[in-house]
């Protein structure tokens, strides 16, 4: 799969606080979540951003509490990628487990500026900055990860699991 | 070679002899916890699978703490879907406002976890069972849905970090000074990944409470878990609350750690983090001219009765600042009864504060003492992320219970010796 968008960049330590405050965690919808994603730290970011965009962010992204809302509000907002030198774990694993795209890329990174059009392959791991020409490439998720990813997140891997069992 | 502590309990629970870290394994789990926030979406996820029946009624835990008791209509909804959810799946340990406590202080009370368990919870602060021996770590609302459905986590075996720990912690220093000093000395991902085992002599001169109130911010480190050897304090706790028996696990001698810190209890003074990291410490005879608006006491960090009762040494005879407000949070409701038996709350209550019954509510901007702009909080909580208590213009100054007790009564931050 290939995705291409403008970036919104960001710096270290962006925490699910900012990603999406606690205030509006009275809901699970993601559309709901969405009209606040990253109003803490960006607050133009909810009129900005268009559906492909791709959020690239610097060491420890979405650290904090464990609230799913955090990559539900992302992905909801129309964010296909967020690209970051290092993930919390807990966010990581929340990404992978809903299906949100992530990789880790720290070169990547240093090298996209706020608004620059990116492209990624989400296969092999190549980050193609389409505004300056430069590439990179993330190392790609061990075998165990690409097993969920490609089931569709965690609860259609399990649904799979129990079919092939049963 | 050898495996961590950590190491010992994730390979028994996936039923290996051996664990390296790096690898991948899947675990049977012994608790799966949500609260009002992150299980709904679990139970969203739970049913869209089909899944069924949960594993095991006894195994789930489900604690209605964050905006409880319900702070709006939406907070409400939420929680009685939660509840819908305990009745129809007879969750045995569903517990309603009134029974309910802060999760992470009150599944150690009911003696719901034990040294050896492994525990996932959808909640980031569930580290704080590494107080206990378990290995206990945060996960999202579909790895709870997942543990709901299969009693089942996939993990990556974390390497980790030894914290050597010798000497005694001076006066009025407690647990949160120590997490905050070394979460000041590695950053807030400076054991990113990682378990952060302590060990040491130095463990011994920790009480329980210290030692749930170090572990419970372990993910403020970025670490996936903390956790604790087990001595003769954590066994008479695990007796005194469960009747469910504990599996000792010790580190292997040759155990492999990336790195080991030696911190002497000791030399750890009074320490206050700044906004807006948990990491961004300072000793509090630093922290001069700070005035602040707020101070919270409580929290799945430091609401434990000991917490309560430093609080109140410092208060007792005293009266909160004008134009301070203290809040005071139990973290259940059997600390809140002890307080009142011994007279704590008679204290809180004659030296001005607020005395809240249990809930997360202001630590996470939730409700029960918001900050507005340009508003500052001294709080016994655990972050100070931008807005995490209120406005986005707000503050929030970490430290420990006797702290944040004498900065309420100055005005300002300040130690207990300068009352």
């Amino acid at each position: 799969m290939i995705i291409e968008g403008r970036v919104h960049k960001y710096g270290d330590n962006v925490d699910t606080d900012v990603i999406i405050p606690a205030r509006y965690l009275n809901t699970t919808d993601p559309a709901r979540l969405a009209a606040h994603c990253m109003e803490d730290i960006d607050a133009s970011f909810v009129s900005s951003v268009k559906p492909g965009d791709i959020i690239v962010g610097g060491m420890n992204f979405g650290c904090g509490s464990s609230r799913e809302h955090a990559p539900l509000a992302i992905k909801g907002s129309g964010v296909s990628f967020v690209l970051a030198k290092s993930f919390a774990r807990i966010f990581f694993r929340n990404a992978i487990n809903i299906g949100l795209a992530i990789l880790e890329c720290p070169e990547a990174v240093d090298g996209i500026r706020d608004g620059d059009t990116v492209e990624i392959d989400v296969d092999t791991g190549v980050i193609t900055n389409k505004t300056t020409a430069e590439r990179f490439t993330a190392q790609p998720f061990p075998p165990f990860l690409q097993k969920i990813i490609a089931a569709g997140g965690l609860m259609a891997s399990i649904a799979a699991g129990k079919g092939a069992r049963g | 070679m050898g495996m961590t502590i950590t190491q010992k309990i994730i390979a028994r629970h996936a039923g290996l002899a051996s664990v390296k870290a790096g690898q991948f394994v899947e675990c049977a789990l012994d608790l799966v916890l949500g609260n009002d926030i992150t299980a709904p979406i679990a139970i969203e996820e739970f049913e869209k699978c089909g899944a069924g029946r949960v594993f095991d009624p006894a195994k789930v835990a489900l604690v209605p703490d964050h905006f409880t008791p319900n702070k709006d209509i939406a907070a409400a909804t939420q929680c009685a879907r939660m509840r819908r959810f305990a009745r129809s799946h007879d969750i045995v340990n569903y517990f309603e406002v009134g029974q309910m406590g802060i999760e992470h202080a009150l599944l150690p009370e009911m003696g719901l976890v034990v040294s050896g368990d492994a525990v996932i919870g959808a909640d980031s602060h569930t580290c704080t069972y590494g107080a206990l021996g378990a290995f206990s770590t945060g996960v999202g609302s579909t790895d709870m849905a997942a543990g709901m459905a299969t009693g089942r986590c996939w993990f990556k075996v974390p390497a980790a970090f030894n914290f050597r720990l010798t000497g005694r912690p001076g006066p009025y220093v407690g647990g949160k000074d120590v997490i905050l000093h070394i979460i000041g000395l590695i950053g807030v991902d400076g054991a990113l990944y990682r378990s952060m085992e302590f060990s040491g002599e130095g463990v011994g001169a920790l009480t329980m409470d210290d030692r749930f109130t170090i572990a419970n911010m372990a993910i403020e480190a970025g670490a996936k878990n903390g956790i604790f050897p087990v001595d003769e304090q954590t066994l008479a706790y695990v007796r005194e609350h469960s009747d469910r028996s504990p599996v000792t696990e010790a580190a292997d001698s040759d155990a492999e750690y990336e790195k080991t810190f030696s911190i002497d209890l000791t030399q750890i003074p009074l320490t206050v983090a700044y906004p807006h990291l948990p990491s961004n410490t300072r000793p509090v005879a630093e922290a001069r001219d700070v005035p602040i608006d707020q101070v919270v006491i409580g929290s799945c960090t430091n609401g434990r009765f000991s917490d309560l009762r430093a609080a109140a040494d410092v208060l007792r005879g005293r009266r909160v600042a004008k134009g301070v407000r203290a809040i005071i949070i139990p973290a259940t409701q059997r600390i809140y009864l002890k307080a009142m038996k011994e007279g704590l709350l008679e204290t809180f209550v004659e030296a001005g504060c607020a005395v809240s019954t249990p809930t997360c509510g202001p630590c996470l901007g939730g409700h029960m003492g918001i900050l507005a702009a340009g508003e500052r909080a001294v709080a016994t909580t655990n972050r100070n992320f931008v807005g995490r208590m209120g406005h986005v213009e707000s503050e929030v100054y970490l430290a420990g219970p006797a702290v944040a007790a004498a900065s309420a009564v100055a005005g300002r931050i300040a130690s207990p010796d300068e009352l």
